[in-house]
C-alpha cells in the first residue's frame, strides 16, 4: 500500500520532470491551433515549424559554431587541465605550492566581479565577433584542474619513475601512459567543460553580435525575445526543441556518465 | 648524479607545464581584476576616452534604488528556491530510496532539466505560465479555482520564476540527497528501533543529522548559483513586470550592455562580488557553529 503510494508520486514526478519536453517536441511538429491541447498526439503532423526557423535565423550554422565552439574549448581544457594537473601531482618544482594556491584562489573569484573587464579585454583585442573571444577565455578552468591532479594523486610513483628510466619525456608519460588510466577523470572534465560551452548563453550574448557566428542557445534566445518567432507558438518550440535534441540524445546514451560527472562536482549545467 | 639529472629534468618541464596556466592567470584573471579597479573611478562608454570621476559611481551606486530593488529581488530568489530545492529534493530522494525498481530510470527522468540549456527551460515555461492559455492555468481553472497570475503580477513573479529553477536543477540535489541516503549506516537505524524510536523520530534524529554534511553543500552550492541568476528573468519576463524579476545580475548586464556604463557596471559587479563573498562566508560561520556548537 505504502509502495504503491510511493510510485504514484514517483511516477507524478516523471510527467512534471518529461512531460513538458515531450510536449514541447510534439508542438513543434503540430499545426498552430493544436499545440495548446495537452496531448501530445495530433490529427497531423508537419515541419512547417522547422521550416520557418530555418528561413528566419540562421539556426544550423548557429548549431556548427556551437559544435566548433565546445569542442575547441573541450578539448583545451582537458589537454591543459590534464598538464597542469600533472605538473601538481607528479613534478617537482619550485613554486608548485603557490600556484596550487592560486588556482584555489583564482575558483572563489565571484565571475561577476571580472565580467566586465574581460568583455573590455577582448574589445581591446579585437575579438569581438570572433570564435577567439568564445574559445580563449574559456580554455582552462580551475575545476579541471584540481580534478585532475587529484586523480594523478592516486597513480604510483613507482609507474612514472619506470617510464622516466626508459627515457619516456614527461609529454609521453602524461599522454601515453597516464591518460589510457584515466578515463573516468577525463569524461567527468570533457561533460563538465562540454555542458557548461554549449549551455553558455550570458558571455555570447556579450562577445557577438554577429549573427553567423552565434552560437545555438544565443540565437534561439535573441529569436524568442527579439519578436522574430511573432506569435508564432510552433516556431518558439521549434527553436527550443532544435536546442535542446542534441543534449538530450547525447543524454539518452551516456546519462549515466552525465549524472555522475555533474552530480560529483554539484556544477549546475 | 643520475637521480639529480631526473629532478632537474622535472624542475623544467614543471614550469613549462603550468606555463599556460600563469599565462592564462595573468591575462584573463590578474588582468581583469586590476582593471575592474581603474574602471570602479571612471565614467567610461568604451567608444569616447575614459574620463576620471573620483568616487562618483560609489556615490551613485548608494543613491540607486534599482540596484538595492535587485539585489533585494536576488535575495527573495534564494529565499524562496532554496528551501524549496530542498525540500522537493529530500521528498524524492527520501522515495528513491526504499526499495524501488526502475530507480535509474526515474532518476534519470528528474535529471533532464538539468542538462538541457535555461533557455529551453525557460521558453517551455513561458508557455506553462501564460495567462490564458497556459497548461498550469488550464489545469487550476479544470478544478474550478482561479487562474494564477503567473508572470505578469509583480507579486507572483519572482516566485515563479524560483519555482522555474527548482524544477530545472532539482535533479542535482535528488542524486545529491540519495549518495548521502546511502551512505548512512542502516545500524544507526536499527539502533533507534530498539531504543524504541519511531520512524519520524528516527528520521529526525538520524536521516537528517547524518544529511547534514550534504544539505550544507546544497545550501552553499545553490547560493553561489542563484546569485548568478540571469538568463531565466531575461527571457522569461526581461526583469519585469514592475521590476519584478529584475536580478542583480540582469541588472549589471543592462547598466553594461544596453546603457554602456561599463564603470559603473563594473563598480556594480565589484559590490555584488563582495556581497556574494560576505553571504557564502557568514553562511560558512553560521555552519560551523551550528557543527561545532
Amino acid at each position: 500500500m505504502k509502495k504503491t503510494l510511493a510510485y504514484i508520486v514517483l511516477c507524478i514526478g516523471v510527467i512534471v520532470f518529461g512531460y513538458p519536453f515531450l510536449w514541447m517536441i510534439a508542438g513543434s511538429f503540430k499545426p498552430e491551433m493544436e499545440i495548446g491541447n495537452l496531448n501530445p498526439w495530433s490529427s497531423s503532423y508537419t515541419w512547417n515549424s522547422f521550416v520557418q526557423v530555418f528561413t528566419k535565423v540562421p539556426i544550423g550554422r548557429a548549431f556548427l559554431n556551437s559544435l566548433f565552439v565546445s569542442l575547441s574549448v573541450t578539448t583545451l581544457v582537458v589537454v591543459l587541465g590534464s598538464m597542469v594537473g600533472y605538473a601538481l601531482a607528479k613534478l617537482k618544482f619550485f613554486g608548485k605550492g603557490a600556484i596550487y594556491l592560486l588556482i584555489l584562489f583564482t575558483m572563489m573569484i565571484p565571475f561577476q566581479i571580472t565580467l566586465i573587464p574581460q568583455y573590455i579585454l577582448m574589445v581591446k583585442l579585437g575579438w569581438t565577433d570572433t570564435y577567439l573571444s568564445l574559445i580563449v577565455p574559456s580554455m582552462m578552468t580551475g575545476l579541471s584542474i584540481i580534478l585532475f591532479r587529484q586523480f594523478f594523486l592516486s597513480v604510483p610513483q613507482a609507474l612514472i619513475d619506470a617510464a622516466r628510466i626508459d627515457g619516456c619525456s614527461d609529454l609521453h608519460i602524461l599522454f601515453r601512459l597516464i591518460w589510457p588510466l584515466s578515463r573516468p577523470v577525463i569524461i567527468t572534465v570533457a561533460i563538465l567543460t562540454f555542458m557548461a560551452s554549449w549551455n553558455d548563453v550570458l558571455w555570447p550574448l556579450i562577445v557577438v553580435r554577429d549573427r553567423t557566428l552565434m552560437t545555438m542557445p544565443q540565437l534561439v534566445t535573441i529569436f524568442v525575445i527579439g519578436g522574430e518567432a511573432e506569435t508564432q507558438l510552433g516556431s518558439l518550440l521549434a527553436a527550443a526543441t532544435l536546442l535542446a535534441l542534441p543534449v538530450i540524445i547525447a543524454y539518452a546514451f551516456f546519462q549515466r556518465y552525465f549524472i555522475e560527472s555533474m552530480a560529483s562536482s554539484g556544477i549546475k549545467g | 648524479m643520475k637521480r639529480r639529472n631526473i629532478f632537474s629534468r622535472s624542475d623544467r618541464t614543471g614550469y613549462l607545464f603550468v606555463l599556460p596556466y600563469v599565462l592564462y592567470f595573468c591575462v584573463f584573471v590578474a588582468y581583469p581584476l586590476v582593471f575592474s579597479l581603474v574602471l570602479m573611478f571612471h565614467r567610461w562608454n568604451i567608444v569616447t576616452p575614459m574620463e576620471w570621476i573620483g568616487v562618483r559611481n560609489f556615490v551613485r551606486l548608494a543613491h540607486d534604488p534599482l540596484f538595492f530593488k535587485s539585489l533585494a529581488n536576488t535575495a527573495i530568489f534564494l529565499l524562496l528556491h532554496i528551501p524549496l530545492q530542498i525540500a522537493v529534493a529530500l521528498g524524492f530522494a527520501l522515495l528513491l530510496n526504499a526499495k524501488i525498481k526502475n530507480r535509474g530510470f526515474f532518476r534519470a527522468v528528474y535529471f533532464m532539466p538539468v542538462v538541457v540549456s535555461g533557455v529551453v527551460v525557460t521558453v517551455l515555461w513561458q508557455q506553462l505560465y501564460s495567462y490564458d492559455y497556459g497548461v498550469l492555468n488550464s489545469i487550476i481553472t479544470s478544478v474550478g479555482l482561479p487562474r494564477v497570475p503567473w508572470i505578469v503580477d509583480p507579486g507572483v513573479a519572482m516566485p515563479s520564476v524560483a519555482i522555474l529553477a527548482t524544477w530545472k536543477n532539482v535533479g542535482i540535489y535528488i542524486v545529491l540527497f540519495l549518495v548521502g541516503l546511502q551512505n548512512i549506516p542502516q545500524e544507526l537505524y536499527e539502533a533507534a528501533e530498539l531504543d524504541g524510536a519511531s520512524r519520524s523520530r528516527s528520521f529526525l534524529h538520524v536521516t537528517v543529522p547524518m544529511l547534514n554534511p550534504t544539505i550544507i553543500a546544497i545550501v552553499v552550492l545553490s547560493t553561489i548559483g542563484g546569485f548568478s541568476l540571469f538568463i531565466e528573468p531575461y527571457v522569461l519576463t526581461g526583469g519585469g513586470p514592475m521590476q519584478s524579476t529584475l536580478s542583480a545580475m540582469l541588472y549589471i548586464y543592462n547598466q553594461a550592455f544596453y546603457f554602456s556604463h561599463m564603470g559603473y557596471a563594473a563598480t556594480l559587479g565589484i559590490v555584488f562580488a563582495l556581497f556574494i563573498l560576505a553571504v557564502v562566508l557568514v553562511q560558512r560561520k553560521v555552519i560551523e557553529s551550528d557543527t561545532t556548537g
